[in-house]
């Protein structure tokens, strides 16, 4: 029978199905941090039960870390202790941790795809909603609760029932100037927050095809923002020539092996999809958010909706209360929203492309007076790469604050965080009330974005620069 | 895991939809390792307004909360489920709840029942008119009873008796361990490992 990708990889890793039951799934690698695990390992303690599988599970370090210093012990004593009980945690049970300072520390979605491990194919797996950042490569991959973390890490499978499959196919190519993260943004705002709810997704068409792995990546790992259980996207060329050589990929007749492999998993031509969506790329523009969740979102050209243009009931009440919380009027010029800071980094925008792509645009230009521009890299890696490369340089030439990786200020569970009414132009995945801190409003926007709104001061793309580069301030 | 077989208790209605999880409980509480004590981080910064509505005293006690739809959405963090229950719901009503959220409540003890967007309107109005209204949910029964409310919701046969039975999702894994072990000796030798210490 023809069956989509999303049903192949599933199908491969049924350990066991029974008729009323959900199916067994096998999980090939189990990604760990110190926030949703340590309720896990005691579990684990508790009921005298070893890691099954600890050479397929990694852990690293990342929501709290500080960003500013590389070394030393963390100021925050909750923190810190949250820090070192996964550091007692992967020593007693075998498993293989990348801590603070280590050159493969990192956004645990950043170090997957970086050190190779990742591949197609895979069931993954980790106590993080970001987790369909690695579907990017052909895995089914989800985020899961302490209480399945516990499960995976004590039988290396997750009890599931069969999710539904979902296609949404982009057309066309993205315009130039338009990027991966104005495409995921647009396609939410389309389909809403609830959109996925239920659905494994393939991102499939064109547009899709047409990004590099770490513009898949982008796209992958907002499909939780519209409630899709994960987001796939087939390997190709793309994929083989992004993992070759990496650590963790295979080499010689292995290698030779795996593709043959990954080679078979794309959906059928008359495979069948519970849902299908389709998104025209040619009519996207750069795209921000203007509300508390990230389907409030429209294009940078646009002005804040009306409200009262919404039909009455929960699309209205949520419009009101969100332009409230964000201190917004209805008609105002998206443009004219002047910001306190700009974050570019996160699992979603903290990779090399990203980093390469805001540095572009501020290289001789200065971040407008009075704007706190933090650039974080998502990995270790990745900061060594941008600083052989200068842009560290260009970012502090810009007067933009160059960090180590970590979440920093995606989530503010670490220092960097918005003050109550501060607002920010940020690389990362959620404006959520709060999310970056007590109080602060986000704007959800494209690396690009980022930059350009760092050096005018206002929510601007790139077009709105000019070539002179004493811009700032204006 | 305690079992849940039938559960009556006065409710608090939350009109709001997409309720997400940095809401239900916010990111500094995630700090901790334990598992219990997240009852007062529930909805902290709502909660600073008099006027949120689980504030209000007549509405204390409830062990139900009815919720617009979409929620739970954000992130994979349980501790949204350990704040509901430690603060004493037992059960959220909602035309809709985010997958992660749904998965997550349905391993820590709190029953996610999705009624129609209908049926929940309807309840929202009973408990704002009547704080001291009971809704019954009977897991048994899979059915939602309140006022002139009988309505029945979904969820499958095999969760239904575990939870009913409160048991042990690893347990009852673990009694496969010999179907995992035949998995695992049929896995290609090129998928990647983490190189455990
Ligand atoms: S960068 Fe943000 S979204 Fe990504 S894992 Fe960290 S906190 Fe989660």
């Amino acid at each position: 029978m023809a069956r989509t990708l999303a049903e192949k990889v599933w199908d491969d890793h049924v350990v066991r199905r029974a008729e009323g039951e959900p199916d067994l799934l096998y999980i090939d690698l189990h990604l760990v941090h110190e926030v949703t695990s340590p309720q896990a390992f005691d579990g684990l303690r508790l009921a005298g039960r070893p890691v099954r599988r600890a050479d397929l599970t990694l852990a690293t370090e990342d929501h709290n870390v500080p960003t500013d210093l590389v070394q030393g012990p963390i100021a925050d004593p909750v923190s810190r202790v949250q820090v070192e009980t996964l550091r007692k945690n992967c020593a007693e049970f075998g498993v293989r941790l990348y801590p603070m300072g280590d050159a493969s520390q990192g956004i645990v979605h950043v170090i997957g795809p970086q050190l190779g491990i990742t591949q197609p194919g895979m069931t993954i797996v980790c106590g993080d909603s970001h987790t369909s950042t690695h579907g990017a490569f052909g895995a089914l991959a989800f985020g899961i609760g302490t209480s399945e973390v516990e499960h995976v890490l004590a039988t290396q499978t997750l009890p599931l029932p069969r999710p539904k499959t979902m296609s949404v196919t982009v057309e066309g190519s993205l315009p130039e100037a338009t990027t991966a993260k104005d495409l995921v943004l647009a396609l939410i705002a389309q389909v809403g927050t609830g959109g996925g709810q239920g659905y494994v997704v393939e991102y499939r068409g064109d547009a899709i095809r047409g990004l590099s792995m770490e513009g898949r990546m982008t796209v992958c790992n907002m499909s939780i923002e519209w409630g899709a259980r994960a987001g796939m996207i087939a390997p190709d060329q793309t994929t083989y020539d992004y993992l070759q050589g990496r650590d963790h990929a295979p080499s010689g007749a292995d290698w030779d092996a795996a593709v043959a492999a990954w080679d078979a998993l794309v959906s059928d031509q008359d495979a069948v999809f519970d849902k299908e969506v389709v998104l025209d790329a040619t009519a996207i523009t750069p795209f921000v958010t203007w509300g508390t969740n990230p389907a409030q979102g429209c294009a940078l050209a646009d002005v804040v909706p009306d409200p009262q243009a919404l039909p009455e009931g929960n699309a209205r009440d949520a419009a009101e209360r969100a332009l409230g919380y964000m201190g917004l009027t209805a008609g105002t010029p998206l443009r004219n929203i002047a910001v306190d800071t700009v974050f570019l980094g996160s699992c979603t925008n903290g990779r090399m492309e990203d980093l390469r792509a805001a540095a572009t645009i501020l290289r001789g230009r200065r971040v407008a007076p009075g704007v706190r521009m933090l650039v974080v890299p998502g990995s270790m890696v990745v900061k060594l790469e941008a600083e052989r490369e200068g842009l560290d340089a260009v970012f502090t030439a810009a007067g933009a604050e160059w960090r180590s990786a970590g979440c920093s200020m995606c989530l503010g569970m670490n220092p960097d965080t918005l003050k109550p009414g501060e607002r920010s132009a940020s690389t990362s995945n959620r404006n959520f009330e709060g999310r970056q801190g007590r109080g602060g409003r986000t704007h959800l926007v494209s690396p690009q974005v980022a930059a350009a709104t760092a050096v005018i001061g206002r929510l601007a793309a790139p077009s709105d620069l000019t070539n002179d580069s004493a811009e700032s301030g204006q | 895991m305690d079992p849940f077989v039938s559960h009556t208790g006065t409710a608090v209605g939350l009109r709001r939809s997409d309720v997400d999880t940095d809401q239900i409980i916010p990111s500094d509480w995630l700090k901790r390792v334990e598992r219990t004590g997240f009852g007062a981080g529930l909805f902290s910064e709502w909660r600073e307004d008099p006027s949120f509505v689980l504030n209000a005293p007549e509405h204390r006690g409830a062990s139900i909360l009815v919720a617009g739809e979409n929620f739970g959405t954000g992130s994979s963090r349980e501790h949204a489920v350990w704040a509901l229950t430690d603060y004493g719901f037992k059960a959220v009503i909602s035309p809709r709840f985010a997958d992660i959220f749904r998965g997550n409540s349905l391993k820590g003890g709190l029953l996610p029942v999705e009624l129609p967007a209908d049926v929940v309107a309807t309840l929202m109005d009973l408990v704002e008119n009547d704080p001291e209204a009971l809704i019954t949910v009977d897991l048994e029964a899979r059915e939602v009873r309140a006022g002139t409310v009988v309505e029945s919701f979904e969820l499958d046969d095999f969760t239904r008796w575990r939870l009913m039975e409160g048991l042990d999702d690893i347990g009852l894994t673990l009694r496969h361990g010999d179907d995992i072990a035949f998995y695992e000796e049929k896995r290609p030798r090129w998928k990647p490992a983490a190189r455990a210490l």
